[in-house]
């Protein structure tokens, strides 16, 4: 299964290596060109020579991870996290290591030996270490450089009668939706970037649209939802199962607002169940997008997630569909308005 | 030129929603000008040809003002809302919101510590007695403004938005006087700019000009127990040093010097220790652009009570009016 394979894949921002060789082989067939440029983003071309407006997809390959930066003398992992990870999801978490996927769990101190005080507050990152099993230094040197990241070993899963729990939903949800639309059959020039280093700074999205000089862009992702016990109504951003949401404004960006009702259109014509975003707060590759040379009409779509940049996040199946038709209903839309010039 | 405030700054534009600001600028200056366009982001490109020896000057001024969005309708149809831009907390209780649609509101607060006020603690009124009714009036994810009418006392006016209308007023007035100019003048009326100076950007990745300037509000440090600022109220056309989006190109800052005194055009410096303006996108585009900024002081800023002095005002449009026929070889 696609979403599977693409949430227990590896790849820390600037690292993505993995999940790029396996997002190419799905869509090399249903492509005509596709390259990795400098930074390491895989754009892939469909139609590059056909009529009609020049449309990009993104949708980032990276995740949040934990980057190796020093062993100790006994052989344990010290980390930095890459990317926003919270220290307190961390303890007792098992972890595969490096290119070499070398197992191994987050240890700390144990409760009968925390002095009270520690006892009152959660580990700092800089308290935790990684226990790969080595017995020394130079054991653990051999299995792990630094510099390489541990990722959560957790495995894609069904919950109940439609979610699903699995890491990296953000943005494995959004590359999972773009190799599905590569496959539709369109009529005009369509791009896909699945970038790299958005979760540092969205490093890799302002670079792929200089080359792809798109007319409109989609950003497909996998977006933080509130909606659990202990949280007022009116501060859930999104609520997983209500469909995928259409963001109006982000801390990087305010999408094309024309772009934005159509996107609305066209789901309440398909009878697409849409949520707004309700938080203003967060940042996708559209911020970089938006303001390639001299501007770009952006829209934003993403799939409710919980518990993002955690070990484990849980989103919807009926949303990821929900986002999957949204998207090919406006791009056949697009396609049918073309037609008729 | 104060009807022109009035009508600016009590027209509808929080950041992403300028059209009716930009339409209406439009309708100003169409007939003074050789060019008129917009672009994706949503500025407004007034252009003005020059000599053949001149060079290209773009004049910045934003249309966009702060304001909330909507992001959750209740039961009893009250509103809960997000900001847009730099919007101050101590601003906002007992404020008028106003939505592009018509639909007014007040913002109140939970009970509470006023220490303690953040902005999930408030909500908008509009008078819906449920969400039926709520949902007649305004949608999920609207934009809407401090809504707050001009006030004429005189050399100093007060209201909303003088950021940044008045300085697309000073650069409409200028537009009107200035006839064969040397330069090429490109009067760009940005979007965008509260919420990262967006507009600006991608406005001079197209227009490629030879110097830019920003015509923005600063702040001023005279009013009682204020923070120390060496700006104040009539005291002139303000023109920048640095703020922490720029460190005005030391030529250019010469050169607005040199113009006020050559003009005998009132003016002070500015150093600006918090905020940035358009100026701040446009000196790092391409291979870079020398750029500065002419700024009106204005006191209460982001508030819905901006006050300028029309004295400074008229000094900015001497300044800009000035700038448009200067040889800037020396650039």
């Amino acid at each position: 299964m696609l979403l599977a394979r693409l949430t227990e894949a590896n790849g820390a921002p600037g690292q993505e290596g993995e999940v790029r060789d396996l997002i190419r082989a799905e869509i090399e067939p249903h492509v005509h060109e596709i390259k990795t440029d400098a930074l390491g983003n895989l754009i892939a071309i469909k139609n590059p020579d056909a009529q009609g407006p020049k449309v990009m997809l993104a949708a980032h390959m990276d995740e949040v991870a934990l980057m190796i930066v020093g062993i100790e003398g006994n052989g344990f992992l010290k980390f930095r996290p890459i990317g926003g990870v919270d220290p307190r999801v961390l303890v007792a978490k098992s972890v595969l290591v490096g290119s070499k996927k070398i197992p191994g769990v987050i240890g700390s101190k144990p409760i009968h030996l925390q002095k009270p005080p520690e006892r009152e507050r959660a580990f700092t990152m800089q308290e935790l270490l990684i226990d790969i099993g080595a017995k020394n230094k130079e054991e653990a040197e051999r299995l792990v450089k630094l510099g390489e990241c541990a990722y959560f070993t957790t495995k894609y899963e069904e919950l109940g009668n439609s979610k699903v729990k699995a890491k990296a939903l953000d943005d494995r949800v959004g590359c999972a939706l773009a190799i599905r639309l590569l496959q539709e059959e369109v009529s005009f020039p369509l791009i896909v970037a699945f970038t790299v280093q958005e979760e540092v700074g969205l490093r890799g999205a302002g670079v792929a649209t200089y080359q792809i000089r798109p007319d409109l862009a989609l950003v497909l992702e996998g977006t933080t939802a509130s909606d659990v016990p202990g949280t007022d109504e009116h501060k859930h951003a999104t609520t997983v199962g209500e469909g995928p949401c259409i963001t109006v404004i982000d801390r990087v960006s305010i999408p094309h607002p024309p772009l934005v009702q159509e996107l609305f259109a066209v789901a309440s014509e398909e009878g697409i169940k849409v949520q707004v975003r309700r938080n203003t707060a967060g940042g996708t590759d559209a911020g970089q997008i938006q303001l390639s040379e001299e501007g770009v009409k952006v829209a934003t779509i993403a799939v409710p997630c919980r518990y993002i940049h955690s070990p484990v996040s849980v989103m919807s199946k009926n949303d990821y569909e929900g986002a999957y038709k949204l998207v090919k209903s406006y791009l056949k839309r697009l396609q049918e308005r073309e037609a008729s010039k | 030129m104060k009807t022109v405030i009035k009508q600016l700054t009590e027209a509808f534009g929080p950041s992403g929603y300028e059209t009716e600001v930009t339409g209406l600028i439009k309708t100003m200056v169409e007939e003074y000008v050789d060019e008129i366009k917009t672009d994706v982001l949503g500025n407004l490109f007034a252009i003005k040809k020059g000599s053949q020896d001149g060079r290209t000057i773009m004049f910045a001024a934003h249309t966009d003002e702060i304001g909330i969005v909507v992001t959750h309708i209740d039961d009893k149809g009250f509103l809960r809302f997000g900001n847009v831009g730099g919007v101050g907390i101590s601003t906002l209780v007992g404020n008028r919101v106003r939505f592009a649609g018509g639909a007014v509101g007040a913002i109140y607060q939970e009970k509470g510590s006023w220490k303690e006020l953040t902005i999930d603690k408030l909500y908008i009124d509009i008078g819906a007695e449920n969400k039926e009714e709520a949902l007649q009036k305004v949608k999920l994810g609207e934009f809407g403004i401090f809504h707050r009418e001009f006030e004429d006392l005189g050399d100093r006016l007060i209201a909303k938005s003088m950021d940044d209308r008045v300085g697309c007023a000073v650069l409409i007035d200028a537009l009107k006087k200035i006839r064969n100019p040397k330069n090429t003048l490109y009067f760009v009326f940005t979007s965008q700019e509260e919420v990262g100076l967006r507009g600006a950007r991608t406005a001079a990745y197209g227009l490629e000009p030879d110097l830019g300037i920003a015509l923005d509000v600063t702040l001023t440090g005279d009013m009682p127990e204020a923070r120390r600022m060496e700006v104040s109220l009539g005291k002139g056309a303000a023109i920048k040093v640095k703020d922490s989006s720029l460190i005005t190109h030391p030529k250019v800052k010469d050169l607005l010097v040199n113009l006020a005194e050559e003009n005998k055009i009132p003016y002070q410096m500015e150093v600006l220790e918090a905020g940035g303006t358009d100026a701040g996108a446009i000196h790092v585009t391409k291979a870079g652009v020398p750029s500065g900024a002419i700024s009106i002081p204005t006191r209460y800023v982001h508030s819905p009570s901006e006050m300028v002095d029309i004295r400074d005002v008229k000094a900015c449009v001497d300044l800009v009016v000035a700038l448009a026929n200067k040889d800037l070889t020396s650039i």
